[in-house]
């Protein structure tokens, strides 16, 4: 360790701007390290339909359908690039906010919704998508990540785990344990902070008084890269490099997309509590989608056919949605004590035989 | 017969479940060079190579976590907390996580992991070395946590906590890790989940389990001076239960007296002695009594024979047991 010169510890450190290829206007910075056509053409994709999802299932709050939607519009753009820039049997491990990437992972968007329907379970398999089920306890899927990807790299796999976490949970103690586990084995991570500016109602600069938080993975002796979330390209090539470096026996990256939050922290919050509407209309001002779709525009990859095949298919996605959350049935009741352990100890069936003859007890027993 | 001890049984298990399974590996603080502060993996390093033996970063939650993620994918992580004290850090990976991922998971995903823990006081250690946690674990549903009191059961529980489908706390009773038994390894003792009487009796039965096994045989030795008769059943398994092996047992002593060091209140002898009560209640000749460690943090060094249950103060239980409306 001794050896390690400052010259490559400055290395570590990221870049004063966030990497940015397409400017919010849709104008390209440059050209060079920008994604192709068919790669983009699959970002803005994802985008619109991870778009029309979030939509969708605000919707179904208010409609009383689901318990709570933490959305993430506004952040489309790190959550489909952070996905298309891995393989699909890369692990992810999402966070509550992150339905939008296990979308564009595939995951059936019924299952996606299971939990916040007020399910017990995460909905969807784990081991069909490369997910892990989406995480609440802030920061905790972040040491997972590392020993999956130990694990990966002990059978000899290429696999690469990458973990979301929000600006917020990097104050946890397990944000800086999992960094710092993968940094000394030196595993094929990629953590992927999307700072959203807030954490509920907290800014930021209340979590930490690093110059970023990509500044902290020098800490850990890896490289930390901050990367403009609200720019599919700069995203999608920020954690491409990072997924390869991993491949390659490069170690973790630590990424930072820098981004927003244009909804409340879920629909039970108000967000006019603490931060002013010309925030918000500044970052409106940002949008992931309007930008890419610019660019792609401009530049002749995108015409009005795909653009509305496209804007069909979400429509079909929202419909396809609607129609099958709303006719989902719940499991029953006595599954509630299923999978507590491989096999029911005699307690749970007790119990679960004492649920079974309550619920069908004959009225005024 | 070879004399044994149990740190060395708890190493020959480990061992052992490195040599046959190349999924099994073995990770914590200390474990790698220096074969753990207690010498319990000692060897294991060199033999199995640092791959699948190893030291990692200071840092418990990390430890339990990456944990999760190995046995995620395919591994089986035996991990050693140092002390039990010092497992508290992981305790949100444990709890929102170890025990919860089958059913967060609707059982896709199920987590085939140990996390060891040298547990329990009586060997002078100074503050945060000698607590008894078992209440905490055995209070969250997902976890299967296994106490052994013996050499053989130190060694067949733990080969059998590796192979088991579940996550387990396995809970080493510190002060008997030099305690030695007749004892060929490996041994095949009773599974996970089985209670064993240790020594049979008519006239009361004493539960235990973990260090306070041997101060309920001790006692049930002493009390035959008494002219009693006790039964000894050592519950090795806190979760899952056995509880049939208890009841028997007390339905047909109809007196029962359940020891253990941890502190009493809201605590797994609590536990026992409710569901003795509930279900022996028609055989009982007297109310199930608690010895147990005080309310207390645990003591120093020089005052922790006050708390630990011994001899006496189980004798004193026993003669608490109405035996004049016998
Ligand atoms: C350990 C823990 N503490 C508190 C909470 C409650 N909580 C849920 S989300 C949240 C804010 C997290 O902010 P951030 O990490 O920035 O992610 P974001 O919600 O912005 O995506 C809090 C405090 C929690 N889920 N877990
Ligand atoms: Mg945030």
């Amino acid at each position: 360790m001794a050896t390690r010169s400052k010259a490559a510890g400055a290395r570590l450190l990221p870049s004063a701007e966030p990497v940015r290829f397409i400017e919010a206007d849709g104008t390209p910075v440059a050209r060079r390290g920008l994604p192709g056509g068919p790669e983009l053409r699959a970002a803005y994709r994802a985008l619109v339909l991870g778009r029309r999802f979030e939509q969708q299932a605000t919707a179904l709050v208010k409609q009383g359908q689901l318990a709570v939607y933490p959305s993430a519009h506004g952040q489309e753009a790190a959550e489909v690039g952070a996905v298309l820039a891995l393989r699909s049997t890369d692990w992810i491990f999402p966070t509550y906010r992150d339905s939008v990437a296990l979308l564009t992972r595939g995951v059936d968007p019924v299952e996606i919704l299971t939990l916040l329907r007020g399910e017990w379970h995460c909905g969807y398999d784990p081991y069909t998508h490369h997910a892990a089920p989406q995480c609440t306890p802030l920061a905790t899927q972040a040491p997972h990540a590392v020993g999956l990807a130990f694990a990966a790299q002990a059978r000899g796999e290429e696999t690469v785990a990458l973990a979301f976490v929000g600006d917020g949970a990097t104050s946890e103690g397990d944000f800086h344990e999992a960094l710092n586990f993968a940094a000394v084995f030196h595993l094929p991570v990629v953590f992927f902070v999307q700072n959203n500016q807030y954490a509920i109602s907290v800014p930021v600069r209340r979590q930490t008084a690093a110059p970023s938080l990509a500044h902290k993975a020098i800490g850990y002796g890896m490289p930390g890269v901050l990367v403009d979330g609200n720019d599919a390209a700069a995203v999608l090539s920020v954690v491409g490099a990072a997924a390869r470096r991993a491949r390659e026996g490069e170690g973790p990256t630590l990424v930072e997309a820098v981004t927003y939050r244009i909804d409340a922290h879920t629909n039970a919050d108000d967000a006019t509590r603490y931060r002013p509407d010309e925030e918000v209309t500044g970052w409106l001002a940002r949008d992931p989608l309007a930008r890419l779709t610019a660019y792609l525009t401009n530049s002749g990859q995108l015409n009005v056919d795909v653009e509305a095949a496209v804007a069909a298919e979400a429509e079909e996605l929202a419909a396809d949605l609607r129609t099958r959350l709303v006719a989902e049935v719940p499991p029953p009741p006595r599954e509630l004590f299923a999978h507590v352990y491989h096999r029911p100890t005699q307690r749970l069936r007790d119990q679960a035989e004492l649920l079974r003859a309550e619920s069908t007890a004959p009225e005024g027993s | 017969m070879a004399t044994t001890s149990m740190a060395q049984a708890i190493n020959q298990a480990l061992a052992d479940a490195l040599a046959e399974d190349e999924r099994v590996l073995v990770f914590g603080e200390d474990v790698g060079t220096l074969g753990g502060v207690f010498r319990i993996t000692d060897g294991l390093a060199a033999k199995y190579g640092e791959r699948r033996c190893f030291d990692t970063p200071l840092a418990e939650s990390g430890i339990v976590g990456m944990a999760v993620g190995m046995a995620m994918h395919g591994l089986r992580p035996v991990v050693e907390m140092q002390f039990d004290a010092f497992a508290y850090p992981a305790f949100e990976q444990i709890v929102s996580h170890v025990a919860k991922m089958r059913n967060r998971t609707r059982g896709r995903v199920s987590l085939p992991m140990v996390i060891r823990a040298p547990y329990g006081g009586g060997i002078g250690g100074v503050e945060h070395h000698s607590d008894s946690s078992e209440a905490y674990y055995a209070h969250t549903p997902g976890l299967t946590v296994v106490a052994p009191a013996t050499v053989a059961d130190a060694y067949s529980l733990l080969r059998a906590a590796v192979a088991w489908p579940d996550p387990v706390i396995f809970l080493e009773p510190k002060r008997l890790y030099w305690s030695k038994e007749e004892v060929t390894l490996p041994v095949h003792a009773e599974p996970i989940g089985r209670a064993v009487v240790r020594r049979g009796g008519t006239d009361a039965t004493l539960v235990a389990y973990g260090p306070s096994v041997r101060v309920a045989l001790a006692a049930a030795e002493a009390a035959r001076e008494e002219g009693w008769d006790l039964e000894v059943v050592d519950v090795r398994s806190i979760v899952p239960l056995d509880e049939e092996t208890l009841v028997a047992s007390v339905r047909r002593t109809g007196r029962a007296v359940v020891v253990a060091e941890a502190p009493g209140f809201a605590s797994v002898a609590s536990e026992l002695t409710a569901l003795l009560a509930e279900r022996c209640f028609h055989a009982l000749a007297a109310p199930v009594l608690r010895v147990t460690g005080f309310d207390i943090p645990y003591p120093s060094p020089k005052l922790e024979h006050h708390h630990l249950p011994d001899v006496e103060r189980v004798l004193d239980a026993v003669a608490a047991l109405q035996w004049e409306d016998a």
